[in-house]
């Protein structure tokens, strides 16, 4: 779809650019006479215009500085002072047409591409989520243990000269205060008041509102509870009650490794980022790293996805085409029958061929996918007399009907453009022809369908990209089933590639999610829709040739 | 002339793209507030993720723990089916909540991804229902503070049927006996079936989905295979070909037919019940098909902690002294109409109104859904299978290729 557009903007910053040169050097001799430099309304308006985009971009820059979003920053920094440079310079005409779409293609589309082109050589997914600090960080806490049956301690948070420690209350009432160095030692002196630890000497009560200031530090503190590691140590989540635990998991930053200390294995991290042991076993947790062309090695090494990859590739290519033929061909056919003048109601009759186009995809795929079910269905119930027709549930019977509700939902578009096209022929050239002696057939043959193929071809090309990347409609109508029987992944016979792509990548819940091979598999469809868009868009020039 | 309006036409799209990308940050400004006012209240602040089922609630209660602590708590409203991809991909970036509503089978990805900071309920835990803290259990670490219990259950038209069917074979007799056009209803969803909703009768026949360890918590053992898992299936197939279940029975489909008297029985959950305004309805346990006790899963709600929670002390502070109080767990109640968690507060719904207790007493018996990541490769496979095989597939070749796909898909 992209392609048509990003054509006429070229061609409207070409066409504005050959008309600049004679306008400019007739300035050039009344300098004054520019438009960025005379102080008429026009400049007025633009300084307005100008002066709310600046402000606009200012608060951006400033809610990215705040976020620490360096590149959000950065992006809409430049953007920002490329608008003012563009829109100040005498020099940059043709910029100033085309920059907001510049800036449109850049956040939308190449950031977009980009990142997934990074995402594709990285293993993001479950298990490989965050950063390698916070897969620590998550290993430790979540391998902590309340040792068994041991109580809970009210806790007062204290301070020993800046260094924070606990004061906890025992079961016995009594009261024993430490910190990090130093273990928990008694406090015969210490003042209790409802339970809680509220004066301790050596030490300074920490009020809350410090505590709020120092969470961070109050939430990583551990008081070890004597000298003995064995024993544990006090920790506290809500600065209120003391909590003591062991952790099974040791982390040493110098030499970069995880001991468990229960059973003495040290696991080294590896290249899929997670860490390993001597052994093999891995923990849980990982990060995400760069793996190389790792995703496309298993995107088309894995043999449980080859029968069915290439099942599915072989339907994208026949419901993309598919669609479009029958699309283009039912709205050519009642464009030209209701191009006929001598049909009375036309303008009724064409708006009425429009309804299904302003129905929304998603909506009606759904509808249809109800007036399909083979039981209650309408379609069954109503207009087949109760004949249980599986619809949707046949391999085959449900290739047709996602082509026949695709046909439904596509061919007003198809009619739009293919009036609009018929209306637009030259009728000099019909004349022609008429004088020139060709019948009906030989006219519309030779003529009407060349002429109607230039204005209709890159439309029709763009109609196959869409219709290969038609998600909606297979994820609303059928769900990509029925599934293959004889295959060993949760993929089916209406299965396209881009739906596949979203089952495999785990996104919709039924397999661990696999952003990484999505990315990558997004590439390769890219690639195919790509290539096949050039070579198509490449051999329509043939039919501007006739012009 | 033309000029201008198209310089006029170019600025506004630049002012657009201005308005765009601040639009691209919108999730971080929406943060920003609760920031400031930590520095200046030095309260600390919290940012809290719900659905709408649960906003009013929530807010309710952070109000008073906004007045009590003077923390400022922002409560952010969010679509529950986004919750969980956004809070797997916001909280590493440091930009995600301190605190969001989920369910409790999430768990297993959320902590395989790190993403989730284990509670310390400490005394507060001897209050909750046991079945909802082992659902938010793992390895021994509590990682939720759960509030709301839920599972499905034999909702009854007491007009159509007076007594609660044992087995499946009394409730078809019972059904049929009422002359209703289906004798018992259970929802499925087409050729992805509904395993959830048929889970009960599989345990009937002895056939859970994964071991379970002494503790409950489940293994990644496969247990559904073998004969008793065969015999699942074939009687699927049986149920299938005499016309008692149908892969074309689509939740709508079930609870319109229900509603209108055209079956006496139908297996599901609370969240049915608003629509069966009118009749008088009696929840009982799901008939067995096999010879051992029907058991359905069991969810749980509840709140997950941040990992990289800024505000941990205030957070576990909110749940573990606010969220956890009965007032809060009845207001959730009040507002969800789900049974809560706390078994106070379950035991003051209970006591007003006989459906909550009939859906407790059938949940004390059920068992809490997988959450184990492995879960994720079963969940694909199952349904499907199932569906097939009440459509007329060989039940024991199809069971049985099922469980080695599963298998293979979770080595892999």
């Amino acid at each position: 779809m992209s392609s048509p557009q990003v054509t006429s903007a070229a061609t409207t910053a070409g066409s504005s650019g050959d008309d600049v040169p004679p306008r400019r050097r007739g300035r050039t001799s009344r300098p004054d006479a520019s438009h960025a430099r005379s102080y008429g309304p026009g400049f007025i308006a633009k300084l307005v215009l100008m002066a709310v985009v600046d402000a606009l971009g200012v608060y951006v820059v400033w809610s990215a500085w705040t976020q620490d979003s360096y590149g959000i920053l950065a992006v809409s920094l430049a953007l920002l002072v490329a608008a003012n440079w563009v829109y100040f310079t005498r020099r940059a005409l043709a910029l100033k047409y085309i920059l907001p779409g510049l800036g449109f293609l850049l956040v939308f589309q190449i950031f977009v591409v980009a990142y997934t082109g990074y995402v594709a050589f990285t293993n993001y997914g479950t298990g490989h989520n965050g950063t390698k600090d916070q897969a620590v960080e998550a290993l430790l806490v979540q391998n902590e243990r309340r040792v068994e049956g041991s109580p809970s301690l009210p806790l007062t948070v204290v301070e020993d000269g800046g260094t924070l420690g606990f004061a906890v209350v025992g079961e016995d009432g009594a009261v024993t205060a430490g910190t990090a160095e130093q273990p928990l030692s008694a406090q015969d002196d210490a003042t209790v008041q409802d339970g809680r630890a509220t004066e301790v000497p050596g030490y300074a009560v920490v009020d809350r509102e410090q505590i709020l200031e120092r969470q961070d530090e109050v939430t990583d503190l551990r008081v070890p509870v004597s000298d003995d590691p064995e024993d544990g140590s006090i920790r506290t989540t809500d600065a209120r009650t003391g909590y003591v635990y062991t952790s099974v998991l040791e982390y040493d930053a110098a030499s970069d490794t995880i001991t468990d200390t229960s059973t003495g294995v040290t696991y080294t991290p590896n290249d899929d980022g997670q860490f390993e042991a001597a052994d093999g076993s891995t923990l849980a947790v990982g990060w995400r790293v760069p793996v190389g062309f790792d995703n496309f090695v298993t995107a088309f090494s894995d043999g449980r996805y080859a029968q069915p990859f290439l099942k599915i590739l072989v339907w994208t290519f026949v419901f993309a085409i598919g669609s479009v033929v029958t699309t283009f061909l039912l709205g050519l056919f009642l464009a030209i029958v209701f191009n006929d003048t001598r049909l009375r109601g036309r303008r009724v009759y064409r708006t009425l061929m429009i309804l299904p186009y302003a129905v929304p995809g998603f909506l009606a795929a759904l509808l249809w996918s109800g007036l399909l079910n083979t039981r209650f269905g309408y379609v069954n119930q109503v207009l087949l007399g109760g004949a249980e027709i599986p619809w949707l549930t046949d391999p085959f019977l449900a290739k047709l009907s996602v082509l026949a509700v695709n046909l439904w939902l596509g061919f007003p578009y198809m009619f739009l453009i293919c009036t609009g096209a018929l209306q637009s022929l030259p009728s000099d050239v019909m004349e022609a022809a008429r004088i020139d002696g060709a019948g009906r057939w030989r006219t519309w043959r030779s003529i009407t369908l060349p002429l109607l193929l230039v204005a209709t071809a890159p439309l029709l090309i763009s109609s196959f990209a869409f219709n290969f990347n038609n998600f909606t409609l297979i994820y609303m109508l059928t769900g990509g089933g029925p599934r293959f029987a004889d295959a060993s992944v949760p993929l089916g016979h209406t299965d396209i590639l881009i739906s596949m792509v979203y089952s495999i990548s785990g996104v919709d819940g039924s397999a661990t999610k696999d952003f990484g091979l999505a990315s990558a598999l997004s590439i390769v469809i890219f690639v195919i829709v790509g290539g096949i868009s050039a070579l198509a868009f490449r051999s329509t020039r043939k039919f501007e040739e006739i012009n | 002339m033309r000029r201008s309006i198209l310089l006029a036409a170019a600025l506004t799209t630049t002012l657009a793209l201005g308005a765009c990308s601040s639009g691209g940050s919108g999730d971080e400004t929406t943060d920003e507030p609760s920031g400031e006012s930590s520095s200046t209240a030095s309260g600390g602040s919290l940012t809290i993720w719900v659905d709408e089922t649960r906003q009013d609630a929530v807010t309710d209660a952070a109000q008073s723990f906004e007045d009590e602590t003077g923390t400022a708590v922002d409560v952010v409203l969010k679509n529950f089916d986004e919750i969980r991809a956004d809070f797997l991909a916001q909280v590493p970036t440091g930009e995600g909540p301190d605190i969001t509503v989920g369910a409790h089978d999430w768990l297993g990805e959320l902590t395989t991804n790190g993403v989730v900071a284990p509670l310390e309920l400490g005394d507060t835990a001897a209050g909750f229902e046991d079945v909802s803290l082992a659902a938010f259990t793992q390895d021994g670490q509590v990682y939720g503070l759960p509030y709301a219990i839920e599972n499905i259950a034999l909702i009854r038209n007491t007009a159509l049927a007076d007594e609660a069917p044992a087995t499946w074979d009394d409730a078809i007799a019972a059904g049929e006996a009422a002359g209703t056009k289906f004798p018992i209803l259970v929802q499925s969803d087409g050729d992805k079936g509904d395993p959830y909703t048929h889970y009960p009768f599989q345990t009937s026949f002895g056939a859970p989905v994964f071991e379970q360890n002494e503790d409950g918590s489940y293994t990644s053992e496969l247990a559904m295979g073998g004969p008793e898992g065969q015999a699942y299936a074939e009687w699927l197939g049986e149920q299938g070909a005499a016309g008692n279940l149908s892969q074309d029975t689509t939740y709508d489909i079930a609870v319109e037919a229900f509603k209108n008297g055209e079956s006496p029985f139908i297996v599901g959950g609370p969240w049915m019940i608003e629509s069966f305004e009118g009749l008088d309805l009696s929840i009982d346990p799901v008939p067995a098909a096999g010879d051992q006790p029907a058991q359905p899963f069991v969810g749980v709600q509840g709140f997950y902690l941040s990992a990289e929670s800024d505000d941990a002390i205030v957070a576990n502070d909110f749940l573990v002294n606010y969220m956890s109080t009965e007032d809060a767990q009845v207001a959730l109640y009040e507002a969800g109409g789900r049974p809560p968690a706390l078994t106070a507060a379950a035991d003051t719904a209970a006591a007003d109104d006989p459906i909550v207790a009939g859906f407790r007493e059938v949940g004390a018996d059920a068992v809490p859904m997988p959450s184990i990541p492995e879960m994720a490769s079963v969940w694909s496979f199952w349904g499907v299978t199932e569906a097939a095989i009440v459509n007329g597939a060989d039940p024991v070749s199809s069971w049985d290729k099922m469980i080695e796909d599963i298998q293979s898909a979770m080595d892999a």
